[in-house]
């Protein structure tokens, strides 16, 4: 994949913007990375996408890594993939959520109406919440599910026990038909 | 579970008058599985009457955990995987797979295999759009483009199968290149098949482009403005109907996209009809790539070496059973989809000469033991491909928009994590603003359009 220019401006930009929250930059086969702290990174994403130098207007992808296996430290990791298609660029912005045991970043719903369903999904697969976001509930598993699936200490082959019969409620008042 | 909420709308509106109806909005089930909705997936419609006030979409159904069997199981080992993402274009969904291990490893395959990958990629977009657009018209109550546009599609899918040994479980390409070069006239057969795929497409065309219930059923209906659709992460035909000719292929050339010639068909108002329209012309871009990239690629088609007695695979398995090894070393093997065919005189023209990742050539597996031993190498649990610590992500255009995979890779034989961008989940995240004010029978209409694959949807 090719970049349409070089984005350590971004980087150069962002770090003026958000100060000493830029924790790291690096760049792995040619994909730029920004790690920013948890508390800038709502400021930051608002700031990638507003600003007309970076200007990145979609985003074509957020999920999570459980670093629990690498023994780092916060454990969660939410990885964003940005696209400008006026600078024809990519970027990968990451962000750490802070407590391990209740890991809460914000949402970015309100910068990228694109985030709702991946948000839920990272909730729902790792068990990160997301603060502000419009309808966090699980989307890929069954409500009663217990536990986080893609979390590193969730077994691959954990059973889950039944779940009783769920009534489907055809209306919500008893007006249909 | 608690039953979605519609705040906008208001329960019940109770008119006590006598003499007069009590207008209430009606809470409509569709799916998980309806009969006339191909995939599994639940919509909850709120109904004034049959128009759609407002809808819940629930998804999961399907939900095989593809990315947690990604970290059980070595690189090499998840393409079967891959190619149940999107079951009616698994070829597209190996190749960005292959990509992105490729990337990880930063090693690159070789020309004849960047065209290999090319040609099957276009063959899967054709397979696909054919199968989308079947299926919505047979939806709509049209049988007769369905059967002419299945007929179209098996044309393709023979040649797939007789390239690959399956028709939809494919697992044709590997990390480092493809599993067996092209057998021999497959491209002269190609090119014949997708004369026999125009003539149906134009059938097809005939039937439904000016017919006045497909376009009544069709036009100004599940529309999506430009920018609705660009902010939810919409990608592909979708985005494109909208008027944004973004396309993965034009912006962010892979492979060799950038020495083919091809347009990039754009609708104008980004309703059904548009969606119809851009698959169609979409498909007559593909027949064209397909058309040059034969012509271009390079090495030509495989012919077997006479002087080197060729035997056909199932042949050189029984003989390496009996121990007639020494044998094998001057004799090359015809390319055979039921084993992994990729023999001495092809392999190095479809993969890379990386020893660390690509699989052998069959004869050294089955005919000496350096070949043996790397082999096995390559398929034991935890030895085989093993990138160096680090995260990339590739995104190649697949039939229905962005395919995305984010791999990270800690430096052992399994993946850490992988992460998979499915472009019809953004599509079916903005899926209730595009029905919303519509009537329920055009719900079946917008669904068929959009086209969900559950695979992928919910992996």
């Amino acid at each position: 994949m090719t970049n349409g220019d070089s984005s350590y401006p971004v980087t150069e930009r962002l770090r003026a913007r958000c100060g000493d929250g830029v924790i790291e930059c690096h760049a792995h086969r040619g994909d730029e990375t920004i790690v920013v702290r948890a508390d800038c990174y709502h400021q930051a994403v608002q700031f990638l996408h507003d600003d007309p130098e970076c200007d990145f207007d979609f985003l074509s992808d957020l999920t999570a890594v459980d670093r629990w296996k690498l023994r780092q430290s916060p454990r969660f990791e939410i990885i964003l993939h940005l696209y400008s298609s006026r600078r024809n660029a990519r970027i990968r912005l990451k962000t750490r959520a802070q407590d391990d045991a209740a890991p809460t970043v914000d949402s970015i719903v309100d910068v990228y109406p694109a985030a709702n369903w991946p948000e839920r999904e990272v909730w729902d697969m790792f068990g990160v919440r997301f603060a502000g976001h419009p309808n966090l509930k699980r989307i890929l598993m069954y409500e009663e599910f217990v536990g986080h699936p893609l979390r590193k200490d969730y077994p691959v082959n954990k059973r889950q026990p039944l779940v009783e019969e769920r009534h489907i409620p055809d209306d919500r008042a008893g007006m249909m038909f | 579970m608690n039953p979605p909420t519609f705040p906008s709308i208001p329960v019940e509106t109770t008119p006590s008058v006598p003499g007069t109806l009590t207008q209430r909005v009606m809470l409509l089930n569709m799916g998980p599985s309806h009969p006339a909705m191909h995939g599994v997936i639940r919509i909850v419609l709120a109904l004034d009457g049959e128009r759609v006030e407002d809808a819940d979409i629930e998804i999961g159904y399907l939900h095989r955990a593809f990315e947690k069997e990604c970290e059980v199981v070595g690189w090499g080992q998840a393409f079967p995987y891959t190619d149940r993402l999107n079951y009616v274009s698994p070829l597209i969904n190996n190749v960005c797979y292959a990509m992105g291990v490729e990337k990880l490893l930063d090693i690159h395959p070789t020309e004849r295999c960047a065209y290999i990958r090319v040609i099957i990629s276009e063959i899967s977009r054709i397979t696909d759009h054919l199968t989308c657009i079947a299926a919505c018209a047979m939806e709509m109550g049209a049988m007769t483009p369905f059967i002419y546009l299945m007929k179209a599609r098996e044309y393709l899918y023979e040649l797939v199968e007789e390239l690959t040994g399956a028709r939809l479980t494919v697992s044709y390409v590997r990390v480092g290149g493809v599993k067996a070069d092209l057998p021999a006239g497959w491209l002269e057969r190609l090119d014949k098949a997708l004369d026999l795929v125009a003539i149906e497409m134009e059938e097809v065309d005939r039937l439904l482009t000016r017919n006045r219930i497909f376009i009544d059923r069709t036009k100004n209906v599940g529309k999506v403005s430009s920018d609705v659709a660009w902010s939810l992460g919409f990608t592909g035909p979708v985005l494109r109907s909208t008027g944004r000719a973004r396309d993965l292929r034009k912006d962010e050339p892979y492979l060799v996209y950038d020495r083919l010639d091809f347009d990039v068909p754009v609708g104008t108002v980004g309703d059904n009809y548009d969606r119809y329209l851009v698959r169609m012309e979409e498909m007559r871009q593909s027949t064209r790539l397909i058309r040059q990239a034969i012509r271009q690629i390079p090495g030509g088609a495989v012919q077997v070496d006479a002087a080197g007695h060729p035997l056909t695979g199932a042949q050189m398995v029984d003989a390496a059973k009996m121990g007639m090894t020494a044998d094998l070393l001057l004799r090359t093997v015809r390319p055979d989809p039921t084993l992994e065919g990729t023999d001495k005189t092809s392999a190095h023209r479809v993969n890379a000469p990386d020893k660390t990742t690509v699989l052998p050539p069959k004869e050294d597996t089955y005919g000496n033991i350096e070949g043996l031993m790397n082999h096995f190498m390559l398929i034991m649990e935890g030895e085989g491909i093993k990138p160096p610590p680090g995260e990339i992500y590739i995104a190649n255009e697949a039939a229905n928009g962005e395919l995305g995979f984010y791999m990270v890779s800690d430096g052992s034989g399994r993946a850490y994590r992988v992460h998979c961008r499915p472009p019809c989940y953004y599509l079916m995240q903005g899926m209730d603003r595009m029905i919303k004010g519509d009537m329920i029978a055009d719900v079946i209409a917008t669904f068929g359009t959009i086209n969900m694959i559950a695979g992928e949807l919910d992996r």
